[in-house]
């Protein structure tokens, strides 16, 4: 018997039956080429894997968050004879930093669309934009604390405060290594072009920006919106 | 080349259904659209007297899970299809690692909290 005979005569166009939520619809048509990823196939593609990657460190990022918004979450009423939420945040502070940051998720999604369309002034202008709308969100933000500091609502005030602090500072520290990190792939786009592994860092980058956005929900509903009720 | 079934993508693959350029803007826009709502619709119950007092945490905890929902669906691009398994399953044990540590720790402070006794009589214990 030779070796080629031992190989299934499908090789390389075979569908493995223990992959997870695979449907055999598309089989019946023929038009699938090749299994990656599944054993006989060879790995995924790059881009997959990096994606992929990034998915799961973002997933831990973001139990990271949910440990400072539980620690939030209990601390919320201690606020030690201080002031409380509704004395501190102003609604319409907090409404133009939303929409700062919509905008910006907004944009970078146009970028996504300019990045697929390899359209190098509408991707620098998506990024741009998403760049001056976190800017503006982060500057906005520091203000804020910087009033609250002033006023003496500093993280020493309370244990509320104390958890205030740390659950918005982590999350605008992030929008703040984001814009270093927009600022470079702009850069990068700019100089070496949609070359494969600047597609992939693009890729990334679009992500962290969304569940950046993701997080600020989480925050201005139980940080802001609940906090204000207290 | 056409779309193929096997093949696995990633979180925010746009190239994964071969979307035309005005698709992609108009899902964005519909996520745009749908995220502004609900953004909306938080701070109107946040401020005004709509909702019963006692039940507005939970209408603002609907309301914010409903907006990371459209969020995850239209800017992430995440589906149910078979090539996203991978992603979906990653998400799921993500919330539930989140619901465990939001959940858990509420509910244990609020059950020490209950079970603590009064601040002034443990001041008197220990003079």
């Amino acid at each position: 018997m030779s070796t080629t005979e031992a190989l299934p005569q499908a090789y390389g166009r075979v569908i493995d039956p223990y992959s997870l939520g695979r449907d055999r619809r598309g089989d019946a048509g023929g038009g699938r080429i090749y299994v990656t990823g599944r054993g006989e196939g060879g790995p995924a593609s790059r881009r997959v894997i990096v994606g992929f990657g990034f998915w799961i460190f973002l997933l831990s990022d973001i139990v990271m968050f949910s440990v400072f918004f539980a620690a939030h979450a209990v601390l919320q009423t201690e606020t030690a004879g201080g002031p409380s939420g509704r004395e501190l945040f102003n609604p319409s502070h907090i409404a133009i930093e939303t929409a700062c940051l919509l905008a910006s998720s907004f944009t970078c999604g146009m970028a996504a669309v300019a990045i697929e369309a390899r359209s190098q002034a509408w991707t620098q202008v998506s990024l741009l934009i998403t760049g001056l709308l976190g800017l503006a969100f982060v500057v906005l933000e520091a203000g804020d604390f910087a009033t609250m500091i002033r006023e003496g609502a500093g993280p020493d005030r309370s244990a509320f405060l104390s958890s205030f602090f740390a659950v918005v500072g982590l999350h605008g520290l992030h929008v703040s290594a984001g814009l270093l990190w927009l600022g470079t792939m702009m850069a990068q786009v700019f100089v070496k072009g949609f070359r494969p592994d600047i597609l992939h860092r693009l890729l990334c980058f679009n992500l962290f920006w969304h569940v950046l956005d993701i997080i600020w929900v989480a925050l201005f509903t139980l940080v802001y919106l609940v906090g204000a009720l207290r | 080349m056409s779309y193929d079934w096997n093949v696995d993508v990633a979180p925010g693959f746009m190239d994964a259904t071969r979307r035309s350029v005005r698709q992609g803007i108009t899902s964005y826009l519909i996520g745009l659209a749908l995220a502004v709502a609900l953004t909306a619709a938080s701070f109107y119950v946040a401020y005004t007297n709509l909702v019963w007092a006692p039940g507005i945490p939970i209408a603002l905890a609907a309301l914010g899970i409903a907006q990371i929902g459209v969020h995850i669906v239209f800017f992430l691009h995440m589906t149910t299809a078979p090539d996203n398994t991978n992603n979906a399953l990653a998400l799921a044990l993500g919330v539930v690692i989140v619901a465990l540590i939001m959940i858990g720790s509420l509910w244990i402070m609020a059950n020490l909290n209950q079970r603590m006794m009064p601040m002034d009589q443990i001041m008197q214990m220990q003079r």
